[in-house]
């Protein structure tokens, strides 16, 4: 028998969230538990709290400097001088005085303030919760003796979940992302597939273990543990391969066309112009989506109206003439957004989300449509609704963007009109899309195929059901022969038009223009150029 | 006793939020005198070198700030908060 310990390959399954291949080594990241500490002299124990205290502000700070994001900093900042405040764990070093657990002492101590931002009126003192108890489990993680890992590079990342300002902070290069929770539309799901870092969903983590070696298959939605050396050798050359398809598709630039010379519009989706720094408009024919809900997600306080206008009038700069689609805020259903969404919705997917959001909430969609119409005046600026059903909810949207506009005409402040066009992901939307008198439509495959397919996209076990099938295709070729007929744009903005095998069975339906993550661009542009024709 | 007090309207479009409250508890903090934060004139008052107290106010927009200040820099310290908060927290000198 051979001698040299033998490890059996390993493989776990899981689901797909970004694709391609990564290898390195295993990192798993350990999540804050309340695990029983031994409890010893009240000596100890006050000395246990202020060691764990001191070393997350030190964690905190050396965080700091790394960021370069400035709600990231503020976040930070707030969080250092919690920490740095004595009042704060004031209570927690009473109730040691009076023998409790350092650890039991630090939760007593600072739920009742996460209590007290839950419950704040203000939504903007309502989203400063999760500071709160993201800094209770760093203090928590280091009385338990949990190092806080800092996320290495290069790695093959196990976690919990993982949230966007860690993903946007850690140097991924040739590694990848596992996690138990999240789904195929988190932001950092997004984020990753934007970037081009492979990563999968749905893991059980609990049996892996730090410093093996590891292949993330993105593709096909697995972890393998110890690869054996063919396996890696194989791994290794697809690795090779999506090196140079990754170089040779940020060289291409210029229109592209399919192999008969007919044109297709290729365009990109994005979340914010961080991932407009390393692109050239050149490469493709401007932003086909651009996903507002996570500048709410992620800064401090719902965006002002001065924040977004920036925002999107740097992107129109950006663009350069070329259309920027800029959808209006899209949360709810997996996208919650503290102080906005509704916490108790039911079946949030069924819920008040997108426009239906939007038109409950007019405090905070007015000041978006305000930004927009003064934005319009800058570039080539497009306007889109999400989650529409029914012409009525279109109509009220164009009515209150005209009120925008003359609002801010009457206050003698430059504002224009853009073309308004609709997303069209609710079949009720796909199938009389005659009767919405939208400038333009883009259809967001995903939510068409889990409410065409009655299939959560988040669950693991139907994954061969959250798939196109005939009906879904068939909605497609619906939608843009009525946009063909009457001389309006259709485009597809879901993750459908980003996968390369889809590409010829979408251009099959007539589809003439795509929008995609950045990542994707390269094979989609490939598989149109390979492109000659509805077989017979 | 040297105490001196003063007021400034603030009118930060999210209030005395998190961001403002680390620029304003870390300037009080630079300040030897004892330094007080109250939405009226009458107090109640929280200590403002403590994040934790003046998040705890919940100042909103076009609140009046009031504080009051004992100790040998009481009137610096009330002037460069004063400007900071009329300054809508901007950065500066």
């Amino acid at each position: 028998m051979d001698h040299r310990t033998f490890r059996a390959v390993h493989r776990v399954e899981g689901k797909s969230a970004a694709p391609g291949v990564a290898i390195g080594l295993l990192v798993r990241l350990v999540a804050a538990k309340a695990v029983a500490r031994r409890s010893r002299s009240k000596a100890d124990e006050q000395q246990a709290l202020v060691g764990a205290i001191e070393a997350s502000r030190l964690d905190l700070t050396v965080l700091a400097g790394k960021v370069n994001d400035e709600d990231a900093e503020a976040i930070l900042a707030f969080q250092i001088a919690l920490l740095e405040d004595e009042n704060l764990a004031a209570p927690a070093f009473a109730r040691i005085a009076g023998g409790e657990a350092a650890n039991r002492a630090w939760l007593a101590a600072i739920d009742p303030e996460i209590t007290t931002y839950d419950q704040a009126d203000d939504p903007y003192f309502r989203a400063r919760a999760s500071d709160l108890r993201d800094l209770r489990d760093r203090v928590l993680r280091r009385l338990t003796g949990e190092v806080d890992q800092v996320v290495p590079s290069g790695a093959i990342v196990a976690a919990e979940d993982m949230p966007p300002s860690v993903f946007l902070a850690t140097d991924w290069r040739e590694g990848g992302l596992v996690l138990r929770r999240g789904s195929p539309s988190s932001h950092v799901a997004i984020l990753a597939r934007s970037r081009g870092v492979p990563m999968i969903i749905g893991v059980d983590i609990d049996h892996l273990k730090s410093g093996v070696d590891a292949v993330l298959d993105g593709d096909a939605g697995a972890l393998i543990v110890d690869p054996d050396p063919a396996l890696r050798a194989d791994y290794d050359r697809r690795l090779a391969e999506q090196a140079a398809a990754r170089e040779a598709a940020s060289a291409f630039s210029g229109p592209v066309s399919t192999a008969s010379g007919e044109p297709v519009q290729l365009m990109i989706n994005v979340t914010g112009l961080a991932e407009l720094k390393a692109m050239d408009p050149s490469q493709v024919d401007g932003i086909g989506l651009m996903r507002t809900e996570f500048l709410f997600q992620e800064s401090e306080a719902l965006p002002t109206e001065e924040e977004q206008y920036q925002i999107y009038r740097q992107m129109a700069e950006w663009a350069a003439g070329k259309p920027v689609t800029i959808r209006t805020l899209d949360a709810g259903g997996d996208k919650p957004i503290a102080g906005l969404t509704e916490a108790g919705d039911l079946n949030p997917f069924l819920g008040v989300r997108g426009v239906r959001l939007s038109l409950k909430r007019l405090d905070v969609f007015r000041v978006q449509l305000r930004a927009l119409a003064r934005a319009a005046v800058t570039g080539n600026l497009k306007v889109m609704i999400p989650m529409v059903t029914v012409p009525e909810e279109f109509d009220r949207c164009r009515e209150l963007f005209r009120g925008a506009v003359g609002e801010l005409h009457d206050q003698g402040v430059e504002a224009a009109m853009p073309p308004i066009g609709m997303m069209v992901e609710v079949p009720a939307a796909a199938i009389a899309v005659e009767d919405f008198d939208a400038d333009f439509y883009s259809i967001g495959s995903n939510d068409l195929i889990q409410y065409v397919m009655a299939t959560s996209r988040d669950e693991p076990q139907l994954a061969d059901l959250a798939r196109p099938s005939r009906a879904v295709f068939h909605l497609i070729a619906h939608v843009v022969d009525y946009a063909k007929r009457c001389g309006r744009e259709a485009s597809l903005c879901g993750d459908l038009a980003g996968d390369p095998q889809q590409v010829a069975l979408l251009l099959d339906q007539g589809l003439r223009s795509f929008s995609v993550a950045p990542g994707a661009l390269g094979p989609v542009r490939a598989a149109i150029s390979r492109y000659s024709g509805k077989a017979p | 006793m040297n105490r001196l007090k003063a007021s400034v309207l603030m009118r930060h479009e999210v209030g005395l939020h998190a961001r403002p409250s680390v620029k304003l508890t870390k300037l009080a903090k630079a300040f030897e005198s004892k330094i007080d934060l109250g939405l009226s004139p009458d107090g109640p008052w929280v200590d403002a070198k403590s994040i934790v107290k003046v998040m705890a106010t919940k100042a909103p927009k076009d609140s009046t700030i009031y504080f009051r200040a004992e100790g040998k820099d009481a009137k610096a310290a009330l002037d460069a908060l004063v400007m900071l908060v009329d300054g809508d927290f901007h950065d500066g000198p």
